[in-house]
C-alpha cells in the first residue's frame, strides 16, 4: 500500500500532473491509483462519508459532451473530499458564441481552479488542454479514445473480487471501435498482467488490435467459457458514421450476453457493464441483474477511484492525510 | 538591367544534362551562357555572386500552392505567399483554384495575374477549375481559361467525383495539351476521417482515412486517362500502393505524371500521437512503409516531381480540436531543407534528380518555358547551400499562417539566393 503522507510532498510513486490516459502509465502507477482508491473506499466507509482532505480546493467539471453519471460521480467524489465543485457545460456557454475550448478553459483557470475534469467528443482534447493550462487536467472521456477513471474502476471492481489481475482472462465485448472504456481497460489490464480478449464483429473489432498483444475474436460463444470476466460494452450509435452491422436484432443474436450463454460460462464469471446499458442489446435483463453482475459495484467504486485520482492530481494538503481526516474525533468531517 | 555573374558554383541543369563546376552569366534578365564564353570578362559584370560550394539550379517551381486569395486572405495572400515562395527558393508557383470565388473565369485569372504583378516577387501560374464553380457538375470554360493563361486544371481540395465528368475533362483538355491535376479520394471511405487509418488511429480512437480511399480513385483516374489518352497528373501521392499503381500505368505507356509532398516523405501517422492539428493534412500522413514507398517512387522517377501542397490556415484555426481543425500544412519555406535532408543528404537521390523533380519536370508538366538554364532562357535561378544547417522558426516565416509541424526542426540545405528574371529577389547572408 502506498504511504499517503501528511506533508505537501507529492505521493511517492506518482509524478504526473494530469491523468490523460492509461496507455502511458506504468503498471506500478496503475497499482498506486488502485491502492489509493482502495484506501479512500475504506476510509469513507464504502464511499459514504466525507473526508476533509481537499478543503479549499476547487474542481471544475468541464463537460463538452453530455454526461450524467460520470459528471455526478466526479462531483460527488470531489465533495466527499471537501473540495468545491463548479459545473461548466458547453451548452449555453460562450462556446456557442464561437469561443475556442482552449480559451474557455483558460478563463476557468484564471478563476483560480485547481483541477479541470474534462469530457469532450474529440480524442486528444484533454491532452491539448494539458499543454495550455497550468492546472491538473483529468480526462473524463475523450471521444472514443480513453476514459481512464472508467478503466480504473472496472479493474478496481475485478480486483476486489479476484485480487491480483495477473493471469485473469477478461473479455471486452461489443463496440470496441468507438469505446473509450475498451481502450482504457485494455491498457490497464495489459499492464497488470491480465489476458485481454476483444470480441465483436470485424466492423467493430479491428484485427490490428493483435499488434498490441490482445486476442481478437468474432465469436462470443467460443470465448465465453474461457473468460473470468466479461465487460459488456454499449453500442455507441451516436459515434457511428454508418451502421457497422445489419440490424440491432442480428447484433443481439450474435453478441448479447444471454442466460443461455451464461450457462456455458465459468460459475464464478464476473460480469461488468460500464453503463448506461442497453438491456436486450449487449446484455439481457436477467443477466444484468444476476449475482455475478458487478454493475452496481462499479458505480460505488467509481467514487473511490475518482477520490483517489483527485487526491493524487490536486496533491495532498499540508495538514491532511487520509488517516487523520478519517478520525471523527478530530472533527475533520465537513 | 545589366549583367550578373554567378561564379564557381556547381551548376546542375538536368534539361541540358549539365552537372559541373562552372560560372553562369546573366544579361538583361536572360541566361547568356554557362561557362565563360568570352563575351563578358569576369571582372566587368555589374554584379557578382560567389557560388563556391553552392548548387546553382534553374529556378525551383512549386506546381501545387494554395495562395488563398481571393477569399481567404486571413490565411494567405498572393503577396505573402509569393514572398514565402522566394524565401524558400521558388521562382515560380502554380496556384490552385479552390479560392472564393474559385478560379473558373477569365476575369479571376486576370485578377491573380494582376495581383502577382503588383507583388512583383515570383512568377505565378494559374491553375483553372475543372468544373464550373468547382461544383463537380459541368466543365468550366476551359478553352477560355487557357486563353487567359491557365496552365492546368484542377478541382483540388476535392476530387472530380463524377467519373463521367472526369473522363470528359481528360478528353477535352487534350486539344490544349493541358493536364488535369487530380486530388484522389473516395469521399465515402474517408468520411469523418482526420488521419490515416491504421494502428495509430485505432489506438487514438480517431476516425481513419484508409489508403484505399486514395488508391481506388487513383485507379479510376488512370483507367480514364488510358481510355481518353488524356493527361493525368496525380497530386500529393501519399501511399506506397498509389506509387505502385502509377508505376504500372507508366509502364503501360499511360500519360500519367505524379507528385509527392515533402511532408509525405518525412512524417508518418506516428506523428499524430500528440493530437497536434499541425500534423493534420489531406491526404493524411501515412505509415513508415508508405514514406519509404514515396521515397522509392521519387528515386526511380515514378513520382516525377516534388510539390508542397502549401496550404496555409491561420494559427487559431489549427489550435482547435483535431476533428474541427482544417487540413493543411505550410510547404514553401521548408521544401528545400526537407528534400535535401531526407533525400539528398541521406543518399537516396542525387542533386540532378532533385533539381529535375523541383524544376525541370514541373516546368515540363505545366508546359511553361522555365526550368532550364539554356542560353536565351529567362534567368530564373535558385542557388542552394547544400551544407547549411538551419533551424525552422515559424515566427520568422513569410507566410501569413504561423504554424508548421517542423517548427524547431534542424534541416540541412537552404536556398541562399532566389533570382527571378535576372533580378535577385531573395538573398540570405553575404553581399
Amino acid at each position: 500500500m502506498p504511504h499517503l503522507s501528511s506533508d505537501a510532498t507529492p505521493t511517492p510513486g506518482w509524478n504526473h500532473r494530469h491523468l490523460l490516459d492509461l496507455e502511458r502509465l506504468s503498471g506500478d502507477e496503475i497499482r498506486l491509483l488502485l491502492d489509493t482508491a482502495a484506501r479512500f473506499k475504506e476510509a469513507t466507509d464504502g464511499c459514504r462519508r466525507k473526508l476533509a482532505v481537499l478543503t479549499g480546493r476547487t474542481i471544475v467539471n468541464l463537460f463538452f459532451e453530455n454526461s450524467t453519471r460520470t459528471k455526478t460521480s466526479f462531483a460527488l467524489a470531489a465533495r466527499r473530499l471537501g473540495a468545491d465543485v463548479v459545473d461548466f457545460s458547453a451548452s449555453g456557454s460562450s462556446l456557442s458564441k464561437g469561443e475556442s475550448f482552449i480559451d474557455t478553459a483558460k478563463n476557468l483557470e484564471a478563476m483560480g481552479v485547481d483541477a479541470v475534469v474534462v469530457r469532450h467528443a474529440t480524442p486528444g482534447t484533454p491532452h491539448l488542454l494539458a499543454q495550455h493550462l497550468d492546472v491538473g487536467v483529468i480526462n473524463a472521456g475523450d471521444g472514443p479514445h480513453e476514459h481512464p477513471t472508467q478503466g480504473l474502476l472496472d479493474i478496481f471492481s475485478i480486483r476486489e473480487r479476484r485480487g491480483d489481475l495477473a493471469g485473469v482472462t477478461v473479455g471486452l465485448v461489443g463496440d470496441i471501435a468507438h469505446s473509450r472504456t475498451a481502450r482504457s481497460n485494455l491498457w490497464g489490464l495489459l499492464k497488470l498482467g491480465a489476458k485481454v480478449i476483444l470480441c465483436g464483429p470485424p466492423t467493430l473489432v479491428s484485427s490490428r488490435w493483435r499488434e498490441v498483444g490482445v486476442e481478437v475474436s468474432h465469436d462470443l460463444d467460443a470465448i465465453v467459457p474461457r473468460c473470468d470476466v466479461l465487460n459488456l460494452l454499449r453500442i455507441q450509435f451516436e459515434r457511428q458514421n454508418t451502421r457497422p452491422f445489419p440490424s440491432v436484432r442480428e447484433y443481439a443474436h450474435l453478441y448479447a450476453m444471454t442466460r443461455e450463454r451464461l450457462k456455458r460460462a465459468r460459475r464464478d464469471l464476473l460480469i461488468l457493464a460500464p453503463g448506461p446499458i442497453n438491456r436486450g442489446v449487449e446484455v439481457t435483463a436477467d443477466v444484468a441483474d444476476c449475482p455475478q453482475s458487478l454493475i452496481l459495484d462499479q458505480v460505488t467504486n467509481g467514487l473511490a477511484v475518482r477520490m483517489g485520482v483527485l487526491w493524487l492530481i490536486c496533491g495532498p494538503r499540508e495538514d491532511a492525510s487520509i488517516e487523520t481526516a478519517a478520525t471523527p474525533a478530530e472533527g475533520r468531517f465537513v | 538591367m545589366g549583367t550578373l555573374l554567378i561564379r564557381g558554383g556547381r551548376v546542375v541543369d538536368p534539361s541540358q544534362g549539365i552537372d559541373r563546376l562552372d560560372d553562369l552569366l546573366v544579361r538583361d534578365g536572360l541566361v547568356v551562357a554557362i561557362g565563360n564564353d568570352g563575351t563578358q570578362p569576369i571582372g566587368r559584370a555589374d554584379e557578382t555572386i560567389d557560388a563556391t560550394g553552392l548548387v546553382v539550379a534553374p529556378g525551383l517551381i512549386d506546381m501545387h500552392v494554395h495562395l488563398r486569395e481571393p477569399g481567404r486572405e486571413e490565411d494567405e495572400t498572393i503577396e505573402s505567399g509569393t514572398r514565402a515562395a522566394i524565401a524558400g527558393g521558388f521562382t515560380s508557383v502554380a496556384c490552385i483554384p479552390n479560392t472564393e470565388p474559385p478560379i473558373d473565369t477569365q476575369s479571376t485569372v486576370e485578377f491573380i495575374h494582376q495581383k502577382a504583378a503588383r507583388a512583383d516577387t515570383c512568377n505565378v501560374y494559374v491553375v483553372g477549375c475543372v468544373s464550373r464553380n468547382r461544383e463537380g457538375k459541368e466543365l468550366a470554360d476551359i478553352g477560355q481559361l487557357v486563353e487567359a493563361g491557365a496552365v492546368a486544371f484542377s478541382d483540388d481540395g476535392a476530387p472530380v467525383y463524377d467519373a463521367e465528368l472526369m473522363r470528359r475533362a481528360l478528353e477535352y483538355c487534350r486539344m490544349f495539351d493541358k493536364p488535369i491535376l487530380a486530388h484522389e479520394e473516395v469521399l465515402e471511405l474517408s468520411r469523418g476521417g482526420v488521419m490515416h487509418e491504421g494502428l495509430v488511429s485505432l489506438l487514438l480512437g480517431l476516425t481513419g482515412m484508409p489508403a484505399a480511399a486514395e488508391e481506388v480513385m487513383i485507379g479510376r483516374d488512370i483507367a480514364l486517362a488510358e481510355v481518353t489518352s488524356g493527361r493525368l497528373h496525380v497530386m500529393h501521392v501519399s501511399t506506397a500502393g498509389g506509387v505502385a499503381l502509377i508505376r504500372a500505368a507508366k509502364a503501360r505507356g499511360a500519360r500519367v505524371t505524379a507528385e509527392a509532398c515533402p511532408h509525405h516523405f518525412t512524417l508518418s501517422d506516428e506523428n499524430l500521437r500528440g493530437f497536434d492539428a499541425n500534423f493534420k493534412m489531406s491526404p493524411p500522413l501515412r505509415t513508415a512503409a508508405d514514406v519509404e514507398g514515396i521515397i522509392e517512387g521519387l528515386a526511380d522517377g515514378t513520382l516525377d516531381c516534388i510539390a508542397t501542397d502549401h496550404a496555409p490556415h491561420a494559427r487559431e484555426k489549427k489550435m482547435l480540436e483535431i476533428d474541427r481543425a482544417p487540413f493543411g500544412i505550410l510547404g514553401l519555406e521548408t521544401a528545400v531543407g526537407l528534400s535535401v535532408t531526407r533525400l539528398v543528404a541521406s543518399g537516396r537521390i542525387g542533386w540532378p534528380r532533385l533539381v529535375e523533380a523541383m524544376s525541370t519536370l514541373p516546368a515540363k508538366i505545366l508546359g511553361i518555358a522555365r526550368g532550364t538554364l539554356r542560353p536565351g532562357a529567362v534567368a530564373d535561378i535558385t542557388i542552394i547551400d547544400p551544407q547549411m544547417t538551419w533551424k525552422v522558426d515559424v515566427r520568422s516565416m513569410q507566410s501569413k499562417s504561423v504554424n508548421s509541424p517542423f517548427d524547431g526542426w534542424t534541416l540541412q540545405g537552404r536556398a541562399v539566393a532566389t533570382i527571378v528574371g535576372g533580378r535577385v529577389k531573395h538573398r540570405l547572408g553575404g553581399p
